[in-house]
């Protein structure tokens, strides 16, 4: 069984996620690397793709169309490749999850995303009701196409592979989507999604000026901030920050939630989280039942304190 | 510009799903069932484009089980114009939903399909964009503002690491994140009013679409729970355990 298996690049490197992706695909088979890109970066990526051990080769498709990986041509060039293999895989990141589906609809397969587990080439595992529930589905599809979600799988190795590269034309597509612009966040802070730590709060930290207070926390640690469906809806912070069901499911080496009582739309975003500190003053907050650690007092006592004492 | 805008019936986001016992699915006995919130988002958005004057007819379609008519009924409280209910077996597969969609398409010739990026309950994130790929449409995912322009829309989406701005040609298709606007409640007047609107009904068999499923469930288990871990007097312990025996920071 050969795999392809769609890698992101930025500023010419392969991202770790899609490193997670291609430990995942590891155990379909063989694997075939395809890298998109404009002319000007494909290079870079291209050899710092092929350093990535245990890949039979690394297709590279060059074209401007790529340079934001626009859905329409990167799924057109997805099924122009997808006779010679069994397996389609990307990590579930934007571009995958925008990407992959409208592929698989193409090629009249039903995707599979955010798979957790392999069981074998037709079997996997993947989250429902966010999370709430894992179940195992057998496709009955000829091809399988996958997005994995890169927090279960260890990332195969950067360095130590020498695959050979080899380009490949990019199909014509119609052109009715076009790149405007971008905004990277302005916060300075990592991303939620990826963030290795985050710094989360809820009712309890009381107003927008309040919320204020995780920042130096957030700082020391190099933290991502996050908040409660109530801190949002009660405008102390802007719904991107949503940690839950219908916001953003994280899965951080440590989440440390403030002044959040722990309803279960939130439990849903965060409960994968290797090790959840709370700190709230209700000792009965649901939180506590689920936190590694916690410490019952005011936050607002507490999070300086926590601050300082990180030194 | 005429606006279709799929919506699915789910558990609602405050239900806490428990597995079956024999790991058969998930118990949806007596659960509330509610709007999926990004729909609601979508019928939101799709309403105040037609406000705006940006767009003339809004139509809800939902592919579900007969029950789904109330989740109509919802939408066109809030302002939808109509609506069509596919009846089908409960929540099928996102391919066999785009094709669904697609059929309706030819039907109804919209210029923009709004939906949600995913549905709560399986989660999947790929109705759109299988819908966009069926349909040869451009597409824009996670769209957190929508603007028309002269002869097309400029969508800006919720990418990893900040947010990008697409210009599409219609028709499209715009799946909706969480950002894109906070959805109206119905009033008594407007939910009066919408039991009046039109909802017609067609079968999924009608339209001529294989609704068979490609994915065999063979097990749903719980998650791994998590068990309550132990208090800590101090910021001070707090920072030792995790420096020390957590090894997270």
């Amino acid at each position: 069984m050969t795999a392809l298996v769609l890698l992101d690049a930025e500023g010419g490197s392969i991202l770790q996620t899609s490193r997670s992706a291609i430990a995942a695909a590891a155990r379909l088979g063989e694997i075939d690397a395809l890298v998109i890109g404009s002319p000007d970066t494909i290079e870079a990526a291209a050899a710092d793709a092929a350093r990535i051990p245990g890949l039979r080769k690394v297709l590279t498709a060059a074209s401007d169309a790529f340079a934001h990986s626009l859905a329409e041509p990167l799924a057109a060039l997805i099924v122009s490749l997808a006779p010679s293999y069994d397996h389609i895989v990307a990590a579930s990141t934007a571009i995958g999850k925008n990407a992959l589906p409208r592929a698989a609809a193409l090629l009249d397969v039903q995707i599979i995303p955010d798979v957790m587990e392999i069981v074998d080439a037709e079997t996997f595992v993947r989250p429902i009701f966010a999370g709430n529930a894992i179940v195992t589905l057998r496709s009955s599809d000829a091809k399988k196409v996958l997005t994995i979600r890169t927090t279960n799988f260890d990332p195969a190795p950067a360095e130590g592979g020498s695959a050979p590269i080899e380009s490949v034309a990019a199909p014509a597509h119609a052109d009715t989507s076009r790149f405007v612009s971008e905004a990277h966040s302005e916060s300075g802070r990592p991303q939620l999604e990826t963030a290795r730590i985050i710094v989360s709060g809820g009712r309890g930290m009381q107003s927008a000026e309040g919320f204020k207070i995780l920042d130096p926390l957030a700082d020391k640690l190099g933290a991502a901030i996050g908040a409660s469906r109530v801190a949002v809806d009660s405008g102390f912070v802007p719904n991107d920050y949503q940690v839950g069901q219908t916001g953003k499911i994280v899965a951080p080496d440590l989440y440390i939630a403030c002044g959040i009582s722990g309803a279960i739309q939130h439990l849903a975003g965060m409960k994968d989280s290797k090790v959840i500190v709370a700190i709230n003053k209700d000792e009965d907050a649901p939180i506590f039942q689920v936190a590694d650690y916690g410490i019952v007092g005011d936050l607002f006592t507490v999070v300086p304190e926590l601050e300082k004492a990180l030194g | 510009m005429k606006i279709l805008v799929p919506i699915k019936r789910v558990v609602d986001y405050n239900v806490k799903v428990r597995v079956k016992m024999d790991g058969s699915g998930v118990d949806l006995t007596g659960v509330k069932m509610s709007m999926n919130p990004f729909d609601e988002i979508a019928v939101e958005e799709a309403i105040r484009l037609r406000e705006k004057g940006a767009a003339t007819e809004v139509v809800v379609v939902s592919v579900g089980v007969a029950q789904a008519a109330d989740t109509l009924r919802t939408a066109m409280a809030m302002g939808a114009d109509r609506a069509i209910l596919v009846q089908s077996e409960e929540s099928p597969e996102p391919l066999a939903v785009a094709k669904i969609l697609k059929a309706l398409v030819t039907r109804e010739s919209p210029d923009l399909v709004i939906l949600g990026k995913q549905a709560i309950d399986d989660d999947m994130n790929a109705t759109g964009q299988m819908l966009a790929g069926l349909l040869d449409w451009p597409q824009a995912t996670f769209a957190s503002k929508i603007e028309k322009t002269g002869d097309g829309i400029e969508v800006t989406r919720e990418v990893d690491g900040g947010s990008e701005t697409l210009a599409l040609a219609l028709p499209a298709v715009v799946t909706a994140d969480l950002r894109l606007n906070e959805p109206r409640y119905a009033s008594l007047p407007n939910i009066m009013k919408a039991k009046k609107k039109p909802l017609e009904t067609l079968q999924a068999a009608d339209l001529g679409v294989d609704m068979g499923r490609r994915l065999t469930v063979v097990s749903v288990a719980e998650p791994p729970g998590r068990k309550a871990g132990v208090k800590v007097g101090s910021a001070a312990e707090l920072v030792e355990k995790l420096r020390n025996e957590a090894k997270v920071i």
